[in-house]
């Protein structure tokens, strides 16, 4: 979805990385300054609001072949364009087969019927929501990663929070500095004589919009040129496209040791009205960018796995019913994956609340469960060591533990 | 509270809020005529002679072809193909439909006299936004632009809400031509695999949350639900060929439907739809949305309720008159109050189009100088979800952007930028831009780095200040 009105920068957002960190400063390996090897969470926001039903197929629930009769994917069983058997009930869109091997591992926890209570269809609203963190309250000025910011002070170092694009998405937004990052290469200042001047014209700025706009770009300029050296060379192969280059980069933070503690990126294009289709099609290419680049960052993590978690998450599910145009409206509950060394994985949780068309929520989508902020809440006590989350969720009581991560 | 402004400041807040920014002749000419003469002319805009930007834009060929036109000479690598042609390069691929689109509207932000006339077409085309590298619209947001929101930028809201309703490029985008009564006559008979076979919500959302009433606006999913019944049929034919709204009886849902507590009878066909485009077009929560974002446009990010609810008023007054609506708002006291003056942040294209106009640069806009456009957050024509561009500063100042700006303004006065020259006279005397920066309010940091620099880099260090960030 929208990147650009999701783009809140009213905190130091600064702003760039790398789609392509040049080589010069990959090949020197880092002996700088020892940093905490810290923990990380990486959000993975999907934009458009993703059809869980069809990426965690539950084809034991009877419901689901007569409400999706030309978009249903068929029951597990060999071969390359069938649903992979997760549990005996829940089935893994063959585009994800990437996955599979994480999922075995343990490594991969799956949450079926999750998401944000709120009842909002609207992709603008639904995702202003998940990013503040308090569904329902629009007035909420910054976003719940840059919460977790503020409330734990780890280091100083610009690089805590990173997330992967031109523009500094809602949940990173606030008083706590972040950075967003779009390509290195050209994050220079092409007339390097006028740099000094004007650096001290925007940190002497009246107009404080601005003043704060220019401290954050000239700081990360210049930090950026004291840790280029620090950021190891890739090794991992990644597939093409714009999220696994991004997840590329996070993998190149965390190898750092610069300080990196939470990292947010995206990807768009969810948003399956028409021909959607089942085991192919729109859902199935859209599927494959995401598996392929979650799993290829997975390898790359190597022997930090342990130090991250990835949870994933999309604005609302989709219509349990296909509509009139093999294609899936806006609906509710949906699907998060949540990814890491320490997560109990190989298993689908959630309370499945069924398909049936007395239990559906508002008569047409997949009911709710489990609140995604319950999930976020035990990454930050179990991994991040954040166990208050009072200031982080405001308002919020988060349910018993789902027991997600050791 | 500050001094009210001086005169100059008022010509230049003026011609910063309905043009693309101001040069010196535009500054003589308003005061000259007067800003209620000034704004009369740019409300007329078919009596002001634009030979200039008009000579510009004919040289791009695909402004002026049908869809059809353009899909058949430049259609998708498949079908040339099929055809035998050529395999698209550069010139003959859809994707230079797109490029000649984001230039005409960048030359005609830069070079038209009608200003506040582009100023609006911008504003509708992003209100009514369509992302046209989506499927058919590489071909249909060419004629959009110029068919379905030109005619109307400057007229009644209502026509133009009808208008996009039924242009090929919204009813692709938000692709309600393929929304169908499950029970429709044809509906029936179609084969099993068809891909119409029921309603899709996609359209009858959004006309809702972003068109009209605005997503606090008062409707519910029941109300969703209705008005994608009454748009059943609501279809295009050829979309690919020679593309045509259409009204499709046998795809109709003719039962009776309730849209925001009114009745719309069973059996009115096409009517059902435009009784939905009359009862949006003129609800008074409409009124109250697009007077908001009106305001938002002219006079400040978050604008002052009194401006927002004349305004309202005006647009329920006149029956939704566009020329109403500015005039009401460009009278307002707080239109010319110090708490207005500079308070927008330049969006991207106001960004580039004020600096090439301030500096008389001459321009042939190249895919390199869009680039920038795009690095700067504002892809012409290229939003993908129905919301289009942020018009709230806060959206446009990330370190990333702002970095954008400096190097912009940097290549373009030392001339590295292809597809822009500014005169070297032009470049060796910064006052006569101080004058139309900020004729006396420079800051003191803006002076004091002034002061140290000389030449060209003078100039590039007003056109990347805070200064000329906002407008």
């Amino acid at each position: 979805m929208d990147r650009s009105r999701r783009s809140f920068i009213k905190s130091a957002g600064l702003g760039f990385l790398a789609l392509g960190f040049p080589p010069s400063f990959l090949v020197r390996a880092a002996g700088a300054q020892q940093s905490n090897r810290g923990k990380v969470l990486v959000v993975v926001f999907q934009r458009g609001g993703m059809d869980g039903l069809n990426v965690i197929v539950p084809f034991k629930d009877r419901a689901y072949y007569a409400l999706r009769p030309s978009i249903a994917l068929a029951e597990p069983a060999a071969g390359e364009e069938r649903a992979i058997d997760l549990d005996g009930y829940f089935a893994l869109h063959p585009a994800l087969a990437p996955l599979k091997n994480i999922y075995d591992k343990g490594h991969l926890a799956i949450l079926h019927a999750a998401g944000s209570p709120d009842n909002t269809r609207s992709h603008f609203d639904a995702q202003d929501y998940m990013e503040i963190g308090t569904p329902g309250v629009k007035s909420t000025p910054d976003g719940w990663l840059n919460r977790y910011l503020n409330e734990k002070r780890f280091s100083d170092s610009p690089f805590r929070g990173v997330a992967v694009g031109p523009q500094t998405p809602r949940m990173l937004a606030g008083a706590a500095p972040s950075l967003s990052l779009s390509s290195i290469e050209e994050f220079r200042l092409r007339n390097q004589t006028m740099a000094a001047t004007l650096q001290k014209l925007y940190t002497n700025s009246t107009d404080p919009l601005f003043r704060q706009g220019g401290n954050s770009l000239f700081d990360a300029l210049a930090r950026l040129r004291t840790i280029e050296s620090k950021i190891p060379p890739s090794t991992a192969s990644y597939p093409v496209g714009k999220f696994a280059v991004g997840l590329k980069q996070i993998a190149r933070l965390i190898k750092a040791d610069v300080g990196l503690e939470i990292a947010f990126t995206e990807i768009e294009g969810w948003d399956t009205h028409v021909a959607e289709g089942g085991a192919t099609g729109i859902l199935a290419n859209r599927l494959k960018e995401f598996g392929a680049g979650l799993a290829a960052f997975y390898q790359d993590l190597d022997d930090r796995l342990d130090d991250v978690v990835v949870v994933t998450m999309s604005e609302f599910g989709r219509t349990a019913r296909e509509n009139g145009n093999r294609g899936t409206d806006h609906g509710h509950a949906n699907v998060m994956f949540v990814l890491g060394g320490r997560v109990r994985g190989g298993k689908v949780y959630g309370r499945w609340p069924g398909l049936a068309p007395e239990v559906l929520y508002e008569g047409r989508d997949l009911d709710l469960t489990t609140d995604y902020r319950t999930v976020c809440s035990e990454v930050f006590a179990r991994h991040l060591g954040q166990r208050e989350v009072g200031r982080i969720f405001p308002g919020f009581r988060p349910a018993a533990s789902v027991g997600l991560v050791a | 509270m500050s001094a009210p402004l001086s005169h100059e400041q008022k010509i230049l807040h003026f011609l910063n809020r309905i043009s693309f920014g101001p040069t010196p002749e535009e500054v003589q000419r308003v005061d000259r005529l007067g800003f209620r003469a000034y704004l009369d002319e740019q409300l007329a805009p078919e009596k002001i002679p634009d030979n200039i930007a008009e000579e510009k834009v004919a040289a791009l060929k695909t402004m002026r072809l049908s869809s059809q036109e353009l899909f058949e000479l430049y259609p998708p690598p498949k079908v040339a193909q099929e055809r035998g042609m050529a395999m698209p390069g550069e010139m003959n691929a859809p994707r230079f439909i797109i490029l000649e689109l984001q230039q005409a509207r960048l030359l005609r932000a830069v070079y038209s006299q009608r200003q506040l006339y582009e100023v609006m077409v911008d504003f509708w085309n992003n209100h009514f936004n369509i992302f046209a590298a989506k499927g058919a619209d590489r071909w249909l947001t060419t004629a959009y632009e110029r068919d379905t929101i030109r005619p109307h930028a400057l007229g009644r809201f209502r026509d133009l809400l009808l208008a996009t309703a039924q242009s090929p490029a919204m009813l692709f985008y938000l692709d309600n031509w393929l929304s169908v009564s499950p029970n429709g006559a044809m509906t029936a008979r179609l084969p099993a695999n068809a891909r119409r076979r029921g309603i899709n919500e996609n359209y009858a959302r959004e006309i809702m949350e972003l068109h009209t009433l605005g997503v606090d606006g008062g409707y519910t999913q029941q109300d969703v639900r209705e008005v994608a019944r009454c748009f059943t049929g609501w279809t295009l034919v050829r979309p690919r060929g020679d593309p045509e709204f259409r009204f499709e009886p046998r795809l109709h849902d003719q039962g009776v439907k309730t849209v925001l507590g009114t009745r719309i009878a069973a059996g009115g066909g096409v009517e059902d739809g435009m009784k939905v485009i009359d009862l949006l077009a003129r609800h008074p929560a409409t009124a109250k949305f697009i007077a908001t974002k009106l305001a938002r446009r002219f006079v400040a990010d978050d604008p002052p309720a009194s401006v927002v609810n004349r305004v309202a008023e005006a647009l329920r007054r006149s029956d939704g008159d566009i020329r109403t609506a500015i005039r009401t708002i460009v009278d307002s006291p707080e239109f010319y109050s110090p708490e207005a003056y500079r308070a927008k942040v330049k969006k991207p294209l106001e960004y580039i189009a004020s600096t090439l106009r301030v500096t008389n640069a001459e321009t042939q806009v190249t895919p390199q100088l869009l680039r920038y456009l795009g690095r700067m957050g504002e892809p012409l024509f290229l939003a993908q979800p129905p919301t289009g561009y942020p018009d709230v500063g806060a959206s446009w100042i990330s370190p990333d952007m702002l970095l954008t700006r400096m190097n912009f303004a940097a290549d373009l006065v030392s001339n590295r930028l292809d597809g822009a020259r500014v005169q070297s006279t032009a470049l060796h005397d910064s006052q006569q831009f101080v004058r139309l920066i900020a004729p006396d309010s420079l800051s003191a940091a803006t002076r004091a780095a002034l002061a140290e620099t000389e030449g060209a880099d003078a100039l590039a260090l007003l056109l990347a200040a805070p200064e000329f960030q906002r407008r």
